[in-house]
């Protein structure tokens, strides 16, 4: 299945130090960028729009068409910006941080591509805080950078490290804190691309959807566009962090539409020893689980995981075998989201935190019938009537968690307490 | 100026034309739908936290908030539809869930938006069975005290002080669930406008430490008048209980104070529940002054001023008719006035509002008709005046410099001690006892009602002094204050065209007043 696992963003880390500039160039780093800076920016969005490259951060919009709605300068005399969203703080995603690390460089190719693109000088890139090894080798490659001006053209790139909170990922909150101000999300409209950070005109994208125009850029649209297996919507290849119970945890990135169940059980060697896989959350915290008969049915893309019963998100696969009680998992997941809730709005202040109160209580064996009731009627209130859709993510693992594990959560309600060590045996 | 488009849209069947860039939520208000919300308010940024004004738009995939929502051409929006109503009850119940139902100890029971809108669109329960949050009361400082258990987090008090007052000093401290108003370190809600976010919470978190326990709001009547306590003519509800003035809060008017007072004229209210009263006529007898009837004072005054010239030492607290019917007394005489004098303070986010550094009522109008403002009251007073003192209380003037009168009328609610020697004296309402209009400083005339009873024989100064020209010879039949007015409006030029009934409660400027812009409302997206 090699052909199917071809490296696209990571291509090269393993064999070679890409860290370095020097490595990164000997691998034919940075031309990609001279290409792109030889095209006018309206062609090199084209390029982007005809790759049906789709933003990697969870939303899966499509990037060329999200850089064409920055106004022109001639319309709206203001300067552009670009702002990267490298605040990976989803539970179960580290797929970010892997690509900083490792081909910090393409990153900053990627980032000075899009720059042009958009015809911006400026570029924030909005850190999250604990990525403190990240950090130190983003900014010792921009430092590389310092006196390339043959690669970093006019462009500024700041690299603005979060302060902890998780709703600085959403895009609007990451402005709020990047203006320095507390990270609450906006009110939309304005959007990003006509009023963004300072009140400019923005382009935020996440790591993994920049560094794919590096690659897209200097091998055609339409090769980019060919690496899929599935749905032709979904094109490129995918970085999946994989944690929980599985036997090789890691970062790996694949082509768009290559099968979970190879995935996990090959890729990622199966479960561990003398354990079952129960369930699987794909895409990070905030989709809905997946049991196993739904998991292993399911293609790698945006369709394949919506048919799948779940979203494919930011690619955090977190894997939970048949020694994990449920409620508890999904308690510690709403627990999360209660405690990351800005508290803006009604629903996700109050919503997010009486269900950890009722999660918790049910999985301290105080629980109710009522409660599974209440849980997703709360649920339901909490789903698409706030600013962000962080109130949504709570409710979405444990609508999904209730609907497809009923059986754990009720009982715990009739009072049978959950023993990992028969579970796993049985 | 470009003609400003217009927006059609249905509201809940009705149709609705307004001008473009509309909020539904104020798009509604003009169909006489009150959309119900918590964050929104006219007077601030809009921050569309709450998500209480949800309401369906048609064709639109989610529920959508009136207040951050604008109107377009042809929309269809449903207000109380079972989606609207299913998501709104939602967040009454979320909103509640932490409450600590102790309504029957809050002070905002009773005009509390949480109860209105629970009572009209909550559940009737809760479903909520885990302990409530609780953090302790907190001193806000200057009239304000923090009770968080009670707090929405709507953030009205935090963007009046942000955007409004442009003195932050409050936050929102925390997040999620465990989220509070904040004060920043070392700040203290000592702005002299702060005490508005007393007015603006809509919920019993916020409390003005003067009124604390003081009254239940259904015990209050409610007039509306003008505050008296400074040249800015701020309008304001007078609350009494049992006929005691317990409260002032700001009545919206865009031309003079957009929607808010300041804590200073807030506060001082006392005054006008002054307990030292004349409360009957008096006459000088052989033994002194004597209680009278009104008929007997009335002669006595009349026979003292006797075409003498006459002196009118007035207070800038009356009202432009009292002001205009002591104009009609003086015989060749004249008057004068004093104001007490403070530091100015504005609230820099609302154009032309500050507690001005004149601290009374009427001090435009009384120029206006003809008094002469000094600081030496009584300098004007000739040698054998009579001298008519009227609304002043004298404070800090010797008896001796009145004595160069030849003879002293008081109208007034108390007996200056300076005025000693008074042949007469006529008692009369005080400011929040009777009706009349003022003229603020940029020359606004406005209405000020009655918001409670005069103590004993007293009467309202305008009837007082009507029935004064009346027995000098002068012809008056003035049966209301509105009379009064029309008189004096056909009589001076700048009053020309006012009457009560168009002046309403609002007010209108004089004619020769100079041109000022509305308040603009500060409603626009924040930041």
């Amino acid at each position: 299945m090699a052909r199917d696992v071809q490296k696209i963003v990571l291509r090269g880390a393993d064999d070679h130090d890409l860290t370095k500039l020097a490595e990164y160039e000997a691998l034919g780093g940075y031309k990609a960028l001279a290409k792109a800076r030889a095209m006018t920016p309206e062609q090199v969005t084209d390029e982007l729009i005809t790759s049906e490259l789709r933003g990697r951060g969870g939303a899966f919009f499509p990037t060329g068409r999200k850089w064409s709605f920055v106004p022109p300068k001639d319309k709206l005399p203001k300067p552009h910006y670009l702002v990267v969203n490298a605040d990976e703080s989803e539970p179960g995603s580290f797929k970010d941080n892997e690509i900083m690390a490792r081909v910090p460089h393409r990153f900053i190719e990627g980032c000075l591509i899009t720059a042009h693109a958009i015809d911006s000088e400026h570029v924030f890139v909005y850190i999250r805080g604990e990525y403190s090894g990240p950090y130190e080798i983003l900014v010792g490659a921009l430092e590389e950078l310092r006196n390339r001006t043959d690669i970093r053209g006019d462009v500024t790139i700041v690299v603005h490290r979060g302060a902890g909170a998780y709703i600085c990922g959403e895009e609007t909150a990451l402005m709020e804190s990047l203006e320095g101000r507390r990270g609450n999300p906006r009110i939309k409209p304005p959007f990003p691309a006509v009023s963004g950070v300072f009140g400019m005109p923005t382009t935020i994208n996440n790591v993994e959807t920049l560094i794919a125009a590096a690659p897209i850029l200097l091998n055609g649209a339409e090769w980019y566009k060919k690496m899929s297996l599935s749905s032709p919507k979904s094109t490129g290849t995918k970085l999946y962090s994989v944690c929980g119970n599985v036997q090789r945890p890691g970062t790996y990135e694949v082509v768009m539409g290559f099968p979970f169940k190879e995935f996990l059980y090959d890729l990622c060697g199966g479960p561990l020893h003398g354990r079952k896989f129960k369930a699987v959350i794909p895409g990070g915290a905030s989709v809905p689980i997946q049991n196993m008969e739904e998991a292993e049915a399911t293609l790698m893309d945006y369709e394949g995981f919506v048919a799948g019963g779940s979203m494919l998100g930011s690619g955090g696969v977190i894997v939970i075998d048949d020694a994990q009680p449920m409620v508890t998992v999904i308690a510690r997941l709403a627990r999360f989201f209660a405690h990351e809730s800005c508290g803006q709005c009604t629903q996700c202040r109050e919503g997010t935190a009486w269900t950890t109160k009722i999660l918790e209580r049910i999985r301290d064996g105080e629980g109710t019938v009522e409660d599974l009731d209440t849980l997703l009627d709360i649920g339901e209130q909490m789903t698409g009537k706030t600013i962000c859709v962080l109130s949504d993510s709570c409710a979405v693992p444990v609508v999904s968690g209730i609907k497809k594990f009923r059986g754990e959560f009720e009982a715990l309600i009739q009072g049978k307490r959950f023993h990992p060590v028969t579970a796993a045996v049985a | 100026m470009a003609e400003k488009k217009m927006v059609n849209l249905t509201i809940e069947g009705r149709p609705v034309s307004v001008v473009e860039g509309t909020t539904i939520l104020e798009a509604a208000k003009t169909a006489g739908i009150l959309i119900p919300h918590y964050c929104y308010h006219p007077g601030l940024p809009i921050a569309g936290v709450c998500r209480m004004c949800l309401v369906e738009v048609e064709k639109a995939p989610k529920l959508a908030p009136s207040c951050a929502t604008t109107v377009a051409e042809g929309q269809v929006v449903r207000v109380y539809s079972d989606k609207s109503l299913d998501a709104r009850k939602g967040v009454l119940e979320m909103l509640l869930i932490n409450h600590p139902l102790d309504c029957p100890i809050c002070d905002q029971s009773g005009e509390c938006e949480l109860q209105d809108y629970t009572y009209q669109e909550g559940r009737e329960d809760s479903r909520y069975r885990e302990p409530k949050r609780f953090n302790p009361a907190e001193d806000f400082g200057g009239d304000v005290i923090y009770v968080p258990n009670r707090c929405i987090l709507c953030t009205r008090c935090v963007r009046f002080m942000d955007d409004v007052a442009h003195e932050p000093t409050l936050n929102v401290s925390e997040r999620g669930d465990r989220a509070l108003i904040g004060k920043f370190e070392g700040k203290d809600l000592t702005h002299p406008w702060a005490a508005n976010v007393v007015d603006l919470c809509p919920v019993g978190a916020l409390l003005s430490k003067d009124f604390l326990n003081k009254a239940r709001a259904w015990e209050l009547d409610r007039t509306a008048s003008i505050c008296p306590n400074c040249t800015q003519g701020c309008n304001v509800i007078m609350e009494t209980r049992e006929n005691q003035l317990v409260r002032m809060r700001p009545r919206p008017n865009e031309n003079v104070n957009a929607f808010f007072m300041c804590d200073w004229g807030r506060l001082n209210y006392r005054w006008m529940n002054e307990k030292n009263r004349v409360e009957h006529p008096m006459v000088r007898g052989k033994n002194g002054l004597a209680a009278s009837d009104w008929e007997a004072a009335i002669s006595a005054a009349a026979r003292a001023l006797n075409g003498k010239k006459v002196f009118v030492a007035a207070s800038p607290m009356l009202s432009n008719e009292s002001l205009y019917l002591l104009t009609q007394l003086m015989q060749g005489g004249s008057g004068a006035f004093r104001v007490t004098e403070g530091e100015e303070a504005p609230l820099p986010g609302v154009e032309d509002l500050a507690l001005r550094r004149e601290r009374a009522a009427n001090v435009y109008g009384a120029e206006k008709l003809g008094f002469n403002k000094t600081k030496d009251l009584l300098g004007g007073l000739g040698l054998g005046d009579v001298l008519v003192i009227a609304g002043e209380d004298l404070a800090g003037i010797d008896a001796s410099s009145v004595a160069r009168a030849g003879d002293v009328i008081v109208i007034g609610s108390i007996l200056p001690e300076a005025a000693g020697k008074a042949s007469v004296v006529l008692p009369i309402a005080n400011y929040s006892e009777e009706e009349g209009t003022v003229t603020n400083l940029r020359g606004r005339v406005q209405r000020f009602t009655q918001a409670k009873q005069a103590p004993g024989e007293t009467r309202p100064s305008w009837l007082v002094l009507g029935d004064l020209l009346g027995a000098i010879g002068k012809q008056t039949n003035f049966f209301l204050p509105s009379e009064v007015f029309a008189q004096l409006a056909s009589s001076n030029s700048s009053f020309a065209g006012l009457s009560y009934d168009s002046l309403g409660f609002k007010g209108l400027p004089l004619v020769d007043a100079p041109p000022t812009s509305p308040k603009a409302p500060i409603a626009v997206a924040a930041r």
